[in-house]
């Protein structure tokens, strides 16, 4: 800003206080600038650079080229952890921002206790995963547990919700949906709430259906919200991991495992930190991929508007 | 018939918010009740506090309130002063290397700490604070996206405000001071909120620095305290859930609408 102003009559004292202005900011920054390497850039590199080398059990590590990644490549596990991954996301993201919108919707139109509603699809956003599925836990115990008590009730029998592999993905996708639809609701909410009434009104002068409205206007002016929350409901798949601690360590058999619980169990469990930090390259490129997309894709269009 | 059709998605509507808040006020039904009514739903059950005096009796929780007490603060202090400074210097200075800088910053929002728990436990370690608050709170003092935020906001300070600071002589320092900061309340509460409720909730990275009662955050303590090994009472785990999550859940109820309003700003950015 200041040395915006470049005058000829005075070189000196201006390039004087561009010097002053380019040490003000860089002093301003420093604390940013310290932080943001030592737990940002450092770690990153530093991941890449141990991603390339031995475990130094004891010894000096050594430089093995691709050999982390061979290993990988050729990990059963991992290759289970990624299909879990992408299972988890696409049981979780589709059906969260339905909800979201869903509720949205409701919550915008004037519908008794509409305040109510609001409360009670946001508040699992605030609550800590942690003690969220310390609660769901106990649904999904056998026998004990209220799914397996209701369906008794019923005439079921019980069934081992966690313990079993082909179960386990959807109780713990069911519960984190739970958690996630009223955050994203809130976009779509702020989203309706920019759309001009006087459109309706239009509409319902011409005649057009409530269903007719939302699939060709609604939806049509909502789809920014949408990709918006997409990529987030995405990252956020890549990102959950507290409950698996708590729930399932992963199992059984790693039927529950995702990239990020790999990673920790590896590094933390295993010691195995070369390999930790060839998964953690993996999973980095992912997240990296996804954010550009949401550059390219997302921020080009907002812009447009 | 349009009547009829408001009617029923009124009645989905409550049916759903009612199945949503379930998993909550059955938390508050088991941790309020004694244990052998935990799946037995029975209007004249009697109602005790016994499972919270139990909780707070098998594991130092008073210790863990302060942990996480001392961590929240600290992170958003830390947050605070350096977004503060950072946004100011890339809203308000032209400066050599300022784009390089700020997509450095950027690189944050993509990749955040949270995925880097091996390097950045090195880092911790390297730096002798394994098993401290500090080394809980270190890797996300400087926040990609705080600064974000508040660049966004110190931008759209009219010019005139600045230069009549100025001409009352006050030095850039001051200008922040008496200007920036005061004009970016709204932001500075919606920053606030989410970061407290963020780092209240966090457990993955405070569950791998921390190993004592001295540093665990809430949400370590209640899984340590909670895990199966232990054999603690189903309506004591819950009573402890029910304590972990009160203070956010009674911040929420009271100020709802900067809640909701605060995590709409964050995320929209």
């Amino acid at each position: 800003m200041v040395s915006a102003v470049m005058s000829a009559a005075e070189p000196k004292a201006v390039r004087r206080k561009a010097w002053l202005t380019n040490i003000n900011a860089w002093l301003l920054l420093l604390p940013a600038i310290v932080l943001l390497a030592a737990f940002t850039h450092y770690p990153i590199l530093a991941t890449l650079y141990h991603s390339f080398f031995s475990l130094s059990r004891g010894g000096a590590s050594e430089f093995v080229g691709l050999e982390n990644y061979t290993y990988m490549l050729e990990d059963d596990v991992f290759w289970q952890v990624l299909r879990n991954n992408i299972v988890f996301a696409i049981a979780t993201v589709p059906t969260s921002i339905a909800l979201a919108l869903l509720m949205a919707v409701w919550v915008d139109k004037k519908m008794a206790g509409r305040s109510f509603l609001r409360l009670a699809f946001f508040t699992p956003t605030v609550l800590p995963m942690i003690a969220v599925a310390n609660i769901w836990l106990f649904f999904y115990t056998p026998d004990y547990g209220l799914l397996d008590q209701l369906l008794k009730s019923l005439g079921f029998s019980g069934h081992n919700w966690l313990g079993d592999p082909s179960t386990v993905m959807t109780c713990l996708a069911v519960m984190v949906v739970w958690k996630e639809a009223g955050f994203f609701m809130i976009f779509y909410l702020a989203a309706l709430q920019t759309i001009p009434p006087e459109l309706k009104e239009a509409a319902e002068v011409e005649g057009a259906s409530r269903w007719y409205f939302f699939r060709r206007v609604t939806l049509p002016l909502l789809m920014p919200t949408t990709l918006f929350i997409s990529i987030n409901a995405l990252i956020n798949s890549f990102k959950l991991v507290d409950q698996l601690v708590i729930m399932t360590k992963g199992g059984p058999n790693n039927a529950s495992s995702l990239l990020l619980y790999y990673i920790y169990e590896v590094a933390f469990t295993f010691q195995d930190t070369a390999f930790a930090a060839t998964l953690t390259v993996t999973l980095i490129t992912i997240l990296a991929a996804v954010a550009l997309t949401k550059f390219v894709y997302l921020d080009r269009r907002i812009h447009y508007q | 018939m349009r009547h009829k059709g408001h009617s029923v998605e009124t009645i989905a509507a409550w049916v759903l918010a009612l199945l949503w808040l379930l998993p909550l006020v059955y938390s508050l039904w088991s941790a309020f009740h004694p244990s052998e009514y935990a799946t037995r739903f029975d209007i004249t059950a009697p109602l005790t506090l016994d499972n919270f005096i139990r909780a707070w009796n098998q594991a130092p929780f008073a210790r863990y309130y302060l942990n996480t007490l001392m961590l929240v603060s600290l992170v958003l202090a830390g947050q605070l002063i350096v977004s503060t400074l950072a946004a100011y210097a890339f809203a308000r200075f032209r400066f050599f290397g300022r784009e390089v800088l700020f997509a450095l910053v950027l690189v944050q929002l993509m990749i955040m700490p949270d995925v880097l728990i091996v390097e950045n436990y090195r880092v911790i370690s390297a730096l002798n604070l394994l098993d401290t608050i500090p080394a809980i709170a270190l890797p996300y003092i400087a926040s990609a996206f705080g600064i974000f935020l508040l660049r966004q906001t110190f931008k759209s300070v009219p010019n005139e405000l600045v230069e009549a600071a100025r001409v009352e002589g006050a030095s850039s320092f001051g200008v922040l001071w008496r200007v920036f900061v005061p004009l970016g309340k709204t932001t500075y509460i919606a920053f606030g909120l989410v970061s407290v409720s963020y780092h209240w909730n966090n457990f993955l990275w405070p569950l791998i620095v921390t190993n004592s009662v001295e540093s665990r955050p809430l949400t370590v303590g209640l899984a340590v305290f909670g895990a199966p090994e232990t054999g603690v009472d189903w309506s004591v785990i819950t009573a402890a859930t029910v304590m972990t999550m009160a203070p956010l859940l009674l911040a929420f109820l009271l100020f709802q609408r900067q809640f909701v309003q605060s995590f709409m700003r964050a995320g929209i950015r």
